[in-house]
C-alpha cells in the first residue's frame, strides 16, 4: 500500500507563544518544533500498515527549510522518503491545494492528515485535499483496518462513535485511537542513521493562491489572581459571580 | 515521582553549534528517558534495583558505544552525539548514565582499540544492542586512586594464563556477562583480560547499603585461580595507559552527562521557585534565591561551553588527558553545587523522592569519586601546568 502522511511542524505544546508586529506574525524564536501530535499518530499508524501488508510511507509537508528537522524525524521513525513542498503556508487552502497537486501527479492509495494542528486548529486540510482530488475523507477519525481495497474505519462524535466503511483511495483526518500514545515511536539509532540517506525532496510551489488572510492574532486574557471567600460570607461569592465575573 | 515537566535551559543557544542529527540524537534521547526512566527511576532507586527492563531500549537509543564503527555494531556516531546522548541520561539518573558509559567506554572502547578482530566480532555486536552487559575492573580493595599499585596477576601456564587476585567497587559486576580486567604478568606490565561469566573461579558478589548510584549495581569481581584462554589477552596495547585511556573516554562522557544533572536540578528549581508562594509572593521573587538560579545558569552556561569545546577537540583527536580531567573535575563538582543549592530552593519537598535532586545529589558524590576523584584531576591539571607530580 502506497501512504502519503501529511506532516506539520508545530511549536512544542509547552511553548509560550507571542507574537510580533502588531499581533499579525508568530514570533518564533527559542520555540522548539516538534511534529503535530494528530499527525504522529497518523504516521505511527502509516508504519504498523507497511509493516503489516507491506508498501511504501511518504511524509509530505509545505514549509521552508525550518521545517526540515521535523521531516528528518519522522524519516528517523520509518518513513521511506519526504516531500518538502517549498513555501510559507499562507492558509488551509493553499496548503491542501499545494498537496492535492502533488498528489495528482504521484497518487496514494490511504492519504493521512491530522484531524487538526494544533497551532493554528482551522482542520481543513485532509477535508480540502479530499475534495480537490475528489476522494472520501473521514475526519477525527480513531480507528482504521484496511482490508484490500476497503477500509472500516470509526470516527469520533459527541459522546460517541461511529463506524464506517469507505474504499481506497481515501483521505483520513487522524487522531488518538488510531494508535495509543504508548505506540508512538522514538527514532532509534538505526533509524537515524538511515535517515541520513533517505530521500528528502524538495519541489516549488506551483501556485501562490490562498482563500483567506489572517490579520493579526489575540491570545486570551490574562488570568486574574484567584480571590477566596471566608467561609460564612456566601453572599459577597454571589455578589462576586454576578458583578465581577458576570456568570450568573 | 511527580510528572517529569523538564525543559533543558539553553542560555547562550548553544543548539546553533550543534548539528541537525546532533539535535535529533538529543531529542530521541531525551524523548525515551522521559517515557521509560523518570516513571520508574524514583522506586528502582527507593529498592536499589538495577532497572534490567530498560537495557534493550538503552541500546536502541544509542546508549551502548554509539561511536563505535557500523561494523561492529555501532552507530558510527562522533563524540559530540555521544556527550549528548550521556548528557540525557544522566539528566534522568547518573546510575543509569553509569551502566551506559561503562558499557560505551570502559568495555566497547578498549575491546574495539586494543583487541583483536575475533575479540571484536565476538563481543561488541552484543554489547552494542545490549544482549551482553559488560563491566571493567580497574580498582582494588587496597589501590584506588593508585591503580598503577594492583596485585591481581596473570601467570602464564603454557597454553593459558591464570588469573588471581580481586577488584572492588565495579559497576555492572553483578550481572555482567564479561569484565574487562586489568592484572600484571609476571612482569609486572598491566594487560587487559577478557574474563567471562561461567568461567571457573569468576564471582561476582554485589556490593549493598549504597546512598548513592542505587538504581547501577556495584560489586567485587573475585578471581580466584581462574583459567583464562590466551585468546582472551586484549593484545594490541598494555601498560597504565591503557586503561588510561578508557577512562579518558568515560569522562569525557561524565563531563557531559553531569551538566544534564544539573539542568535537571535548575529547571526543576526554577519552576519550583516561580511557583512557590511564601511572604505572598513566589520565592523566585526574592534576591537570595534569585542570587542561586543566576548563578546555576551562569554555571551550566560555562560548563555547556567547555564541555562542548572538549568535544570538538577529541572528535579532532586533539584532546589532551588532562584537558578531560580539567572537565569532569569542573562538571561534576558545579553540578553537585547546583543540587545542593537547588535541594535548599525546595525546602523540606528537596528532599523527598517527589523531586528529583536529592537523588542526583547523592549520586553525584560517587561520580565526584569515581573516574578519578575530585583532588587527583586537580593534581593532574597541577602536573600538567607546572610539571611536577604532586600525587606521587
Ligand atoms: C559507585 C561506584 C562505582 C565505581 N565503579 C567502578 C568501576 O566500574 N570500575 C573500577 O575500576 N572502579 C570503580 N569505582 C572505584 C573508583 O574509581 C574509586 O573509588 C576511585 O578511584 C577512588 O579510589 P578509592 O575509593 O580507593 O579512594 P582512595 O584512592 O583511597 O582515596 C581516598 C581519598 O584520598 C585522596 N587521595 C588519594 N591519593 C591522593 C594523593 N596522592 N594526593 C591527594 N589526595 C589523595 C582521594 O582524593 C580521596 O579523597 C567505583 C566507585 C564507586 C563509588
Amino acid at each position: 500500500m502506497n501512504i502519503v502522511v501529511c506532516i506539520s511542524s508545530v511549536p512544542d505544546t509547552t511553548s509560550k507563544i507571542n507574537f510580533t508586529e502588531n499581533g499579525s506574525k508568530f514570533d518564533s524564536s527559542g520555540i522548539q518544533f516538534v511534529i503535530n501530535p494528530y499527525d504522529e499518530f497518523g504516521l505511527t499508524k502509516a508504519m504498523m500498515l507497511k509493516e503489516k501488508a507491506g508498501g511504501n510511507v511518504r511524509v509530505i509537508t509545505v514549509g521552508d527549510a525550518l521545517v526540515e528537522p521535523v521531516m528528518r524525524k519522522a524519516l528517523a521513525i520509518g518513513a521511506d522518503s519526504a516531500i518538502r513542498i517549498n513555501a510559507n503556508p499562507t492558509d488551509s487552502y493553499f496548503t491542501a491545494n499545494e498537496i492535492a497537486i502533488y498528489l495528482k501527479e504521484n497518487p496514494a492509495d490511504l492519504i493521512i492528515a491530522g484531524r487538526e494542528s494544533i497551532d493554528y486548529n482551522s482542520g481543513a486540510v485532509g477535508g480540502m485535499i479530499a475534495e480537490i482530488l475528489n476522494l472520501p475523507f473521514v475526519n477525527a477519525c480513531n480507528g482504521l483496518e484496511i482490508d484490500g481495497n476497503s477500509a472500516k474505519l470509526c470516527r469520533e462524535i459527541e459522546g460517541g462513535k461511529e463506524n464506517l466503511s469507505a474504499s481506497l483511495p481515501l483521505v483520513i483526518g487522524g487522531q488518538k485511537g488510531l494508535v495509543e500514545e504508548s505506540d508512538l515511536r522514538i527514532p532509534n539509532m538505526r533509524g537515524i542513521m538511515q535517515a541520513r540517506s533517505k530521500p528528502l525532496m524538495v519541489i516549488e510551489p506551483s501556485s501562490d493562491e490562498n482563500l483567506t488572510s489572517s490579520e493579526s492574532f489575540e491570545k486570551p486574557a490574562e488570568k486574574s489572581a484567584c480571590k477566596l471567600v471566608e467561609i460564612g460570607n456566601e453572599a459577597e461569592l454571589v455578589r462576586l459571580l454576578q458583578e465581577e465575573a458576570k456568570v450568573i | 515521582m511527580s510528572q517529569d515537566l523538564y525543559q533543558a535551559p539553553d542560555y547562550f543557544l548553544m543548539d546553533e553549534l550543534l548539528t541537525e542529527e546532533h539535535k535529533l540524537i538529543r531529542g530521541a534521547a531525551r524523548e525515551w528517558v522521559k517515557r521509560e526512566v523518570s516513571p520508574i527511576i524514583e522506586d528502582a532507586c527507593q529498592k536499589a534495583e538495577f532497572p534490567k527492563q530498560i537495557i534493550k531500549g538503552l541500546g536502541e537509543i544509542g546508549g551502548f558505544g554509539p561511536y563505535i564503527p557500523v561494523e561492529y555494531g555501532g552507530a558510527g556516531l562522533d563524540q559530540i552525539s555521544y556527550g549528548l546522548i550521556m548528557q540525557e541520561l544522566e539528566r534522568g539518573d547518573s546510575g543509569i548514565r553509569s551502566t551506559s558509559s561503562v558499557q560505551s567506554s570502559l568495555v566497547m572502547y578498549p575491546i574495539w582499540k586494543y583487541g583483536s578482530e575475533e575479540q571484536k566480532m565476538k563481543f561488541l555486536p552484543k554489547l552494542a544492542t545490549g544482549e551482553f552487559i559488560g563491566c571493567f575492573g580497574l580498582t582494588e580493595p587496597d589501590q584506588g586512586s593508585n591503580p598503577g599499585g594492583m596485585v591481581t596477576n596473570i601467570k602464564d601456564m603454557g597454553d593459558h594464563y591464570l588469573l588471581n587476585g580481586a577488584k572492588m567497587w565495579i559497576s555492572n559486576a553483578p550481572f555482567a556477562d564479561v569484565a574487562v580486567v586489568w592484572a600484571k604478568n609476571e612482569k609486572g606490565r598491566i594487560k587487559g583480560v577478557l574474563v567471562e561469566r561461567g568461567m571457573e573461579g569468576f564471582t561476582t558478589p554485589e556490593t549493598h547499603g549504597k546512598w548513592s548510584l542505587r538504581a547501577s549495581a556495584t560489586g567485587e569481581l573475585v578471581f580466584d585461580n581462574v583459567k583464562i584462554p590466551k585468546d582472551n589477552i586484549l593484545p594490541n596495547k598494555d601498560g597504565l595507559g591503557a586503561p588510561l585511556g578508557c577512562l579518558d573516554s568515560a569522562r569525557y562522557g561524565i563531563a557531559w552527562g553531569t551538566i544534564g544533572t544539573a539542568m535537571d536540578c535548575y529547571d526543576t528549581a526554577l519552576r519550583y521557585a516561580k511557583e512557590r508562594i511564601q511572604f505572598g509572593k513566589p520565592i523566585a521573587s526574592f534576591q537570595l534565591q534569585q542570587k542561586k538560579l543566576a548563578e546555576m545558569i551562569t554555571e551550566i552556561t560555562k560548563a555547556q561551553f567547555l564541555t562542548w569545546r572538549l568535544g570538538v577537540l577529541r572528535n579532532e583527536g586533539r584532546a589532551t588527558s588532562a584537558q578531560i580531567s580539567m572537565c569532569k573535575r569542573n562538571n561534576v563538582d558545579m553540578a553537585l553545587n547546583i543540587a545542593r543549592e537547588a535541594r535548599q530552593i525546595l525546602g523540606a519537598m528537596g528532599i523527598t523522592g517527589e523531586y528529583s535532586i536529592m537523588r542526583h545529589m547523592m549520586n553525584l558524590e560517587s561520580v565526584i569519586t569515581y573516574e578519578g576523584t575530585h583532588d587527583i584531576h586537580l593534581l593532574i591539571t597541577g602536573m600538567d601546568i607546572t610539571g611536577e607530580n604532586a600525587f606521587k
